[in-house]
């Protein structure tokens, strides 16, 4: 889901520059209000745990490869603001020490994989769970539904932007300067693909969210209901 | 410093055990062959259509990292890959959690 340099046109890689900007400004504000000292090695812990999900390459049919994210479990524990500045710190790394994601697409990357998904897993989390209980099933399935969607959705996302590079440059013989592919290809692609590595991210999605609420469900507090915060507490053996 | 504060909390020091036994199984991450969906390299893409779109040909060669495809400098392509990605997932997560660490440090109130 890394969009190298060269596949996006100028058109698209700088407009999601501009749509980065504000975000990144507005996560740093609400960061800076909001986090606490005791929460920075977490904080830390976060983006170092998605650099290194996102080098667990899996291959799918058709000789194509991909991989989970951790961005889901990363925006329902930190929250997505926070999330936006972690993963975007491993993309930017990525980008500029490994060569994983183009330079001109780092708006792009960060918009797709440090936006779009924690954004869509966090909020799909809070409306799935409900008021169930941090242990309940109904709260794991939302915990899975969350990592899963979030990466099909960040996947379909980064396909539509390949897909209009058609449609935006093309020679004057018509033969396309960047992405050649149209987006009934790239979309289908990118989303029947991560189909498959979506199991995967609801599954490390799964396992961190029931390690958390075993070790320190303290940091689960904020995504459940005020009203069961005390018997969580006598209910968790420390 | 950051040592300090894993030592004195065990849920962080176990999250530190668990991100270095993940960079060590990384090479697993290697056995898939093949590029994902949109992330060929030139040469493959000319091979599949014929040409090569002449805005990428420009586009790509925008910036060349220093350790492509988390491979030591100088040694892409190496049968030492393996080793390679390890220490490429080590260098990464000192840098993500080195830069959240100084950035979060300065911004963080107390508590």
């Amino acid at each position: 889901m890394h969009i190298p340099d060269g596949y996006l046109g100028p058109y698209t890689y700088v407009a999601l520059y501009l749509v980065m900007i504000p975000i990144w400004v507005h996560a740093g504000r609400k960061l800076s209000q909001e986090l606490r000292s005791r929460q920075v090695p977490l904080l830390a812990l976060s983006a170092a745990f998605s650099f290194v999900i996102m080098m667990f390459n899996l291959p799918v049919p058709g000789g194509s490869t991909g991989h989970a994210v951790g961005g889901a479990i990363i925006g329902i524990v930190l929250g997505p603001w926070a999330t936006v500045i972690s993963i975007s710190v491993a993309l930017i790394l990525q980008a500029l020490i490994f060569g994983d994601g183009g330079i001109t697409a780092i708006g792009a990357n960060c918009f797709n994989i440090a936006v779009v998904m924690p954004f869509s897993a966090y909020y799909l989390y809070r409306l799935l769970s409900g008021n169930s209980g941090l242990g309940s099933s109904k709260r794991m399935a939302a915990v899975a539904v969350a990592g899963y969607v979030s990466l099909v959705l960040a996947a379909a996302i980064t396909g539509l932007e390949f897909g209009i590079q058609p449609m935006l440059h093309h020679d004057a013989g018509g033969l396309p300067l960047y992405m050649p592919y149209r987006l009934n290809i790239t979309v289908t692609a990118m989303v029947l693909e991560h189909l498959v590595f979506g199991f995967i991210e609801a599954m490390v999605t799964v396992f961190i969210f029931a390690y958390i609420r075993r070790t320190d469900p303290s940091l689960l507090a904020d995504s459940k209901p005020k009203s069961e915060r005390g018997l969580e507490k006598v209910a968790v053996p420390a | 410093m950051i040592l300090g504060w894993v030592i004195v909390d065990k849920n962080i020091r176990d999250m530190v055990i668990g991100l270095f036994i993940l960079a060590i199984l990384t090479p697993f991450g290697l056995l898939a062959s093949g590029d994902a969906f949109g992330e060929w390299g030139l040469n493959d893409l000319k091979e599949k259509l014929g040409y090569a779109p002449s805005g990428m040909e420009e586009l790509s060669s925008t910036y060349s990292a220093p350790m492509p495809d988390y491979s030591l400098p100088g040694t892409e392509g190496s049968t030492g890959s393996a080793l390679n990605y390890i220490l490429s997932a080590v260098l990464g997560i000192i840098l993500c959690a080195g830069v959240l660490y100084l950035l979060g440090k300065r911004i963080a109130r107390n508590g």
